[in-house]
């Protein structure tokens, strides 16, 4: 099919909107260019897929995640979007309005609405809690209805405001896909009741995602961060200039032991990923113009706080593999080994073993990353980060997760993936599907998520099992619009995704949960593609 | 002393064993025999007949010649895959993966799991038949200084007598007591036991501030909760603090031989019988989330 007739699909696709349809084929324009000059590694390392650019266009003219500095914007008023600084609570939330059509993502939709209370604070004044609480309602429907994508994500907490209180109150109340929200949990600072106000919210929404405070505050510097699209922790007034990922299931398939692993397959892929990196961040800063934008001008972003993201998924079953070829070589005459025949793999998150080789991996890709500089990097460097997945995604497992319908208990399988947190500082998520039973006694998942964050998880997200708002892979959807989506289409756009993920991954089946990671809409992009593709002609 | 427990299963995560999150021990061995019970497994202990070992698919069981008793089952905990086919087609109501757990062993892991618990509820079985093991696990919880703050439950039948619940009452935060039926034919039938010891229990704990739930499990055409509707909410309300009144539904989930046959408990069938202890002054009732 060429790209005339790929062009026709898609304006012709019955289920897409108007506006969605504009988007596709935007996407379609992008890949037709050629792709950045690569070296005959890497070109072999992306087609095979072992290294990716998650469908971020062959031309990157816009940084994956833009995280705008919205507190200042109120203060200071915009001179591009003439806008005067706010005075009060409806200024502000106008303003904020008309800004979030002027930030992009890779997804053209603002991955980051602001930490709201802190920037919503100062214009509270004289409102009382029933204005305040029908002001942001109305905003949560224009979210829900105007910016109809659940990367687009609110950061709350640590401190117990009004803001923060009816913000929770609200989202619980409606229940909407958007916007995702994370409430950042900090013990000195957060008092017991209000962690319990958002546990109480995870059992009816499987929203908010608990952010650990301050381990992420001492990632960052003093000028902040904030919890992006799948819970990305990037710099504040900054974001990331790209995401590339890297397969280990596959890198572990190619290698011949665990010492080829660490020796030659790790280093030489490592290599490739910063070569893609450089490629993709020096396209973007140098070449596309973007930081001439207003948002730059305006002090809202600042050039060199933009990280490349250097993702890593299937953990899992890179261990499991890795182990599998230990066993075969040290042991085959053994009569343990012959008896361990019996039982399939060593279990990833079940067995100390493979656990621990887990955190090797862990430990050495945080020390490749953190000790080569990078041309446009979060002071000077990439940031490892545990990749949710996308919805393309077969028989591998998000970042380092235990794979969907094997996890154990929510208390083991805490500990066996909190080892893996503290390597990586832009983001890491695990989700734990805890069954509906949960919703008569929150007072469990307090306690579940509060001894987490106290043991080192950076973040915690859990999903209760009969929730109709669930986590896909880091992004929410709801379960009817899932099922109605095949017929009907939907108004979100990230439900598409949504539906794809279910069917390609498995994720219903994660024991009572469905799941989350974190995916994008290249990935949707690239289905339509492949629909057409096996079209006959 | 050296005490030790025959433990069925430990888990570190329950939400529906008391408040909060809780680690629940499962002992071995029941005094009751209900024939819908849900456990079965866990009401006598292994007699190493055997019959398990070949249906093992991973071979995680074998038969050890062991001392006085002839043949040991033994079970590889490592092999296992927790396909649960050992308990399934045990012909004795019980299991091959019971261990022996002494004093110290069960605390060390209460104390890897301590702080992702709000407190531990000991269930069964019948928990109550291994009491001195009991007293002594919760005298070192409330005498710890880490493990203190964690509240102490017990599942029971209520089959324990009166000084039996006395030497207890020190160290136990409460109880959680089932009352299979009301009149005592129905209860002899449903159990094997007659109620008599279950409803002084009852009242002997409630007067002790020590009861922490009564849960009704509503089985149609078998219970006689409505039946006797009149004198069951009669004595609930003799109950001072009144405890939870938890209504539990009859599901097939476990449950094996005939009783696989007797209906399950439907939505209307605990709403209707909510409705009634409601209208006769019985408040603080729980029903299921959830019904299958």
């Amino acid at each position: 099919m060429n790209l005339e007739q790929r062009f026709r699909k898609i304006a012709t696709d019955p289920n897409l909107s108007a506006k969605q349809k504009s988007q596709y084929l935007a996407l379609e324009a992008d890949a037709s260019m050629d792709y950045m000059p690569l070296s005959q590694p890497l070109k072999e390392a992306k087609e095979a897929g072992v290294i990716c650019d998650m469908f971020e266009g062959n031309a990157p003219f816009k940084p994956r995640y833009v995280l705008p500095d919205y507190g200042k914007f109120l203060a200071q008023g915009s001179a591009y979007l003439e806008l005067e600084p706010a005075q009060d609570f409806d200024d502000a939330l106008n303003a904020l309005t008309i800004i979030y059509h002027h930030v992009p993502s890779v997804t053209n939709i603002p991955v980051y609405l602001g930490h709201l209370d802190n920037i919503l604070l100062p214009y509270v004044k004289d409102l009382d809690d029933e204005q305040i609480y029908n002001k942001l309602k109305r905003f949560w429907i224009m979210l829900d209805r105007c910016l109809p994508d659940a990367f687009m994500h609110v950061n709350i907490g640590p401190t117990d405001n009004v803001i923060c209180r009816t913000i929770l109150k609200v989202d619980a109340d409606l229940k909407q896909v958007a916007p995702n929200l994370t409430f950042m949990y900090d013990p000195d600072i957060s008092p017991d009741d209000l962690l319990r106000q958002a546990c109480d919210n995870i059992c009816q929404t499987s929203k908010p995602h608990i952010a650990n405070y301050p381990i992420h505050a001492d990632t960052f510097d003093g000028k902040g961060f904030g919890i992006v699209s799948c819970y990305n922790a990037l710099p504040l007034a900054g974001g990331a200039n790209t995401l590339v990922r890297m397969n280990l299931k596959a890198l572990a398939l190619e290698a011949n032991s665990i010492t080829h692993f660490f020796t030659e397959i790790l280093p030489y892929y490592n290599n490739l990923m910063f070569e893609l990196i450089e490629l993709r961040s020096q396209f973007l800063h140098q070449e596309s113009h973007f930081f001439e934008s207003f948002l730059v001008k305006e002090g809202l972003i600042e050039e060199d706080r933009f990280a490349p993201m250097y993702g890593i998924y299937g953990m899992a079953e890179a261990v499991e593999a890795l182990l599998g070829k230990s066993t075969e070589q040290g042991q085959k005459n053994s009569v343990q080994y012959a008896l361990t025949q019996n039982k399939q793999a060593i279990r990833y998150g079940h067995e100390e073993k493979a656990n621990q080789l887990g955190y090797r991996i862990s430990a050495t890709l945080s020390g490749l990353v953190t000790s080569r500089p990078v041309t446009h990097g979060y002071q000077g460097h990439a940031l490892l980060h545990a990749q949710g997945g996308i919805s393309l995604d077969i028989g591998v497992t998000p970042g380092v997760r235990i794979p969907y319908g094997k996890e154990p208990d929510p208390v083991t399988h805490i500990k066996a993936v909190v080892g893996h947190h503290a390597y990586y500082p832009s983001g890491i998520s695990d989700i734990l599907t805890l069954d509906r039973t949960v919703k008569d006694n929150p007072e469990a998942m307090y306690q579940l998520c509060r001894a987490g964050l106290s043991v080192g998880l950076r973040e915690f997200t859990a999903n209760v099992e009969s929730n109709d708002l669930v986590r896909v892979t880091g992004y929410m959807v709801k379960l009817s619009d899932i099922a109605a989506f095949k017929e009907i289409g939907s108004r979100m756009n990230t439900t598409g995704l949504g539906a794809e993920a279910v069917s390609n991954t498995g994720i219903l089946t994660r024991k009572p949960r469905v799941m989350s990671q974190e995916m994008e809409a290249g990935a949707f992009k690239a289905k339509i593609v492949e629909e057409v593709d096996s079209e006959p002609a | 002393m050296n005490l030790t427990a025959r433990i069925s299963k430990i888990i570190p995560f329950s939400c529906v064993d008391g408040p909060g999150n809780r680690l629940v021990i499962f002992m071995q061995g029941c005094n009751f025999n209900c024939p819908n019970c849900h456990n079965p497994h866990t009401i006598n202990h292994c007699n190493h007949c055997g019959i398990c070992v070949d249906q093992c698919p991973t071979k995680a069981l074998h038969i050890e010649p062991n001392g006085a008793v002839e043949n040991e089952v033994v079970w590889q905990s490592d092999l296992c895959i927790e396909c649960d086919q050992c308990t399934y087609i045990c012909p004795h109501q019980s299991s091959p993966k019971v261990r022996t757990y002494s004093l110290e062993e069960l605390l060390d892991r209460i104390r890897e799991n301590q702080v992702f618990l709000t407190g531990i509820t000991v269930s069964g079985g019948e928990a109550s038949l291994q009491l001195p093991f009991i007293i002594a696990l919760f005298k070192v919880i409330k005498t710890d200084p880490e493990l203190s703050r964690l509240t102490c439950l017990l599942d029971s039948n209520g089959s324990l007598n009166i000084s039996a619940w006395l030497s207890l009452f020190d160290y136990l935060d409460g109880v959680m007591i089932d009352l299979k039926a009301w009149q005592e034919e129905i209860h002899q039938y449903l159990t094997g036991k007659y109620n008599h010891r279950v409803i002084t229990s009852i009242s002997l704990l409630a007067k002790a501030n020590k009861l922490a739930e009564v849960r009704l499990l509503c089985i149609p055409g078998y219970t006689d909760y409505e039946e006797n509707i009149d004198e069951l909410a009669a004595f609930l309300n003799t109950l001072k603090p009144m405890p939870l009144i938890r209504l539990n539904a009859f599901q097939h989930h476990g449950v094996v031989g005939d009783a696989r046959l007797w209906s399950s408990a439907k939505k209307t069938d605990l709403e209707s019988l909510a409705k009634q202890l409601l209208d006769r002054g019985v408040e603080k009732i729980q029903l299921p989330s959830v019904f299958y």
